[in-house]
């Protein structure tokens, strides 16, 4: 039956070149990826389905950092040290670099439920309520014990699983993401377990280079009024490029120090407790409603070790393997097949499917002899 | 044939056993699969990755307790290890810090060296082990990392084998 039917493929095949060379090839795991994300570079590079203001704060560090370095550094070498554009340019890099890959990383998400698995999950909740006559919904929450402390782990409708500890499903990007912390808006993706360190490596080296430049400007304006007769004299005398790229620069950094160190305290609150935004702010593990037992019980209790176990900790692989291919199953194969017999003409559009499988029908399977050993062993095994 | 997937091979790149890899892809191609089995994870220790040793009822008569929970200790162990806190994960983290973690860009961590690891043994407990049984485990980064999904298979002829095969691949992988 196989046979007849590959036979009929092939002189149809052969008869309809065109649409058949096109879509042979095999296709990469993010091209479908059920999640939100948008990919780049083959799949090397990942973000959010928004990409939020992530132009905007590449933007304000670019520019920013740019006019520093062509107002301010030659000024300031002159007449300072030329420490300043090297620690500058040290501090730009790292703000640059750990901003990518904040953006570009996957956080920790966790692929979704093949329908299988998903089915056994069903079967395992609807079990205990299945006596019952009245409908009941069945209960989508796990309860598990961590460290003396009682975990709820929910199911997740989307992607039809139970939750692990500290996962929350980002609406966003519609995806389960491992230890989320949040979806932030200016980095243009989800922080997550896979890169909360670099989003924190982002954020303390961004406070730190917008401390430096305000410090580096106002040392500059300061040293400017000096040499002439007060400030108002001496941003008279210079051009107006530097009126207003100093202008700009405090501006930018007036507000950026304060918001961006106040967040860069709050994260390094987090890391000592080993707690993420997600739960700081839904106060999980504060004792909100008096309870006294409540307590974090991922902490390790130690703020040392919490924060190596955070920041210095084994890095995670990811779990969506966006550049593996999809592999062709067989019933992309079959299904076209066994339509084909009572349907003759409908069989350009299943050559067309069957090719855009990537992969010819299969020949009939080869003969069975690695199945003889488990008829062996499974009767040995009966009778034993 | 021989494209069929590549699951394990893909992430793992292993240079070598082709041969009882193409073993393994019969005993999926020429038999039927009749269940899945799901060993799901146990949290009690928090986040870090550990299985249920509990033997599932499905296996009873397919496979010995001691032969599973071996299986299932030993991957525990795989995964601790890699996971562990210690000197070389601090030393690693901090060269990482200090490269603004380009590094990793250019090293294997010592977490996917523990999952080669993990592919080669559960590519040997396969041989060794399940399949002879029947059984066939798929290696948990193949699913997130969630569960360890073992298929079991049904010692039909190869009759049987096309609609068995049609169910388990329109879920797909």
């Amino acid at each position: 039956m196989n046979n007849r039917e590959y036979q009929q493929i092939d002189p149809q095949a052969l008869a309809t070149p065109p649409p058949e060379h096109m879509p042979k090839r095999a296709r990469r795991r993010w091209e479908v990826f059920p999640g939100k994300n948008r990919f780049c570079c083959d799949g090397r590079v990942m973000v959010a389905r928004q990409g939020g203001v992530l132009p905007l704060t590449l933007a304000l560090i670019l520019i920013t950092s740019g006019l520093f370095f062509v107002f301010d550094c030659p000024f300031l070498v002159e007449h300072l040290t030329s420490c300043i554009p090297a620690i500058g340019g040290v501090l730009f890099v790292f703000v640059i670099i750990s901003l990518l890959q904040t953006s570009f990383t996957d956080p920790g998400i966790l692929p979704r439920a093949t329908p299988e698995e998903a089915a056994d999950i069903e079967k395992q909740i609807d079990n205990p309520t299945g006596s019952s006559s009245s409908y009941r919904p069945p209960p989508r929450t796990k309860e598990v014990v961590i460290n003396q402390q009682v975990v709820k782990l929910k199911y997740c409708f989307t992607c039809k699983i139970f939750r692990p500890p500290r996962t929350s499903h980002c609406s966003l990007c519609d995806n389960c993401v491992e230890r989320f912390d949040h979806h932030c808006p200016w980095v243009g993706n989800c922080v997550g377990k896979r890169n909360y360190r670099f989003f924190y490596t982002f954020i303390v080296s961004l406070s730190f280079l917008t401390a430096f430049i305000f410090g580096c400007v106002t040392t500059h304006l300061a040293l400017r009024s000096q040499g002439g007769n007060g400030l108002v004299f001496a941003l008279q005398a210079s051009p107006f490029s530097f009126t207003f790229s100093t202008a700009l620069e405090l501006v930018v950094c007036f507000f950026s120090v304060w918001s961006i160190l106040g967040l860069s305290g709050f994260h390094t609150y987090l890391v000592a407790a080993n707690l993420t935004t997600n739960e700081d702010i839904k106060g999980s593990w504060s004792g909100k409603s008096g309870n006294e037992d409540v307590g974090n019980p991922y902490s390790y209790n130690s703020i040392v070790k919490n924060c190596c176990s955070v920041l210095c900790g084994p890095m995670p692989p990811s779990l969506i393997d966006r550049r593996g291919f999809v592999p062709s199953d067989d019933s992309v194969q079959t299904s076209p097949v066994e339509i084909e017999l009572p349907a003759a003409k409908n069989n350009r559009n299943m050559v067309g499917r069957a090719v855009t499988s990537g992969r010819p029908p299969p020949p009939p399977p080869p003969p069975v002899v690695t199945l003889q050993q488990p008829d062996i062993s499974i009767q040995s095994h009966s009778t034993a | 044939m021989s494209s069929a997937p590549r699951t394990a091979t893909e992430r793992t790149k292993l240079p070598y056993c082709h041969e009882s890899f193409h073993n393994l892809q019969e005993l999926r191609h020429s038999a039927s699969l009749a269940n899945k089995v799901f060993i799901q994870r146990d949290y009690t220790d928090g986040t870090v990755c550990k299985f249920q040793t509990k033997f599932p009822s499905e296996l009873d008569s397919r496979i010995e307790r001691t032969l599973f929970e071996d299986t299932v200790k030993m991957l525990n162990n795989y995964y601790a290890e890699a996971e562990k806190i210690g000197g070389q994960s601090y030393i690693e983290g901090c060269l990482a810090c200090l490269t603004v973690y380009l590094v990793f860009l250019c090293i294997e961590t010592r977490y996917d060296k523990v999952l080669k690891k993990i592919s080669r043994y559960i590519q040997e407990q396969n041989e060794k082990v399940y399949a002879p049984r029947g059984l066939l485990i798929t290696d948990p980064i193949e699913r997130g990392m969630r569960v360890i999904e073992i298929s079991v298979y049904e010692d039909r002829g190869s009759s049987g084998s096309s609609s068995g095969s049609s169910t388990t691949s329109s879920s797909g992988r």
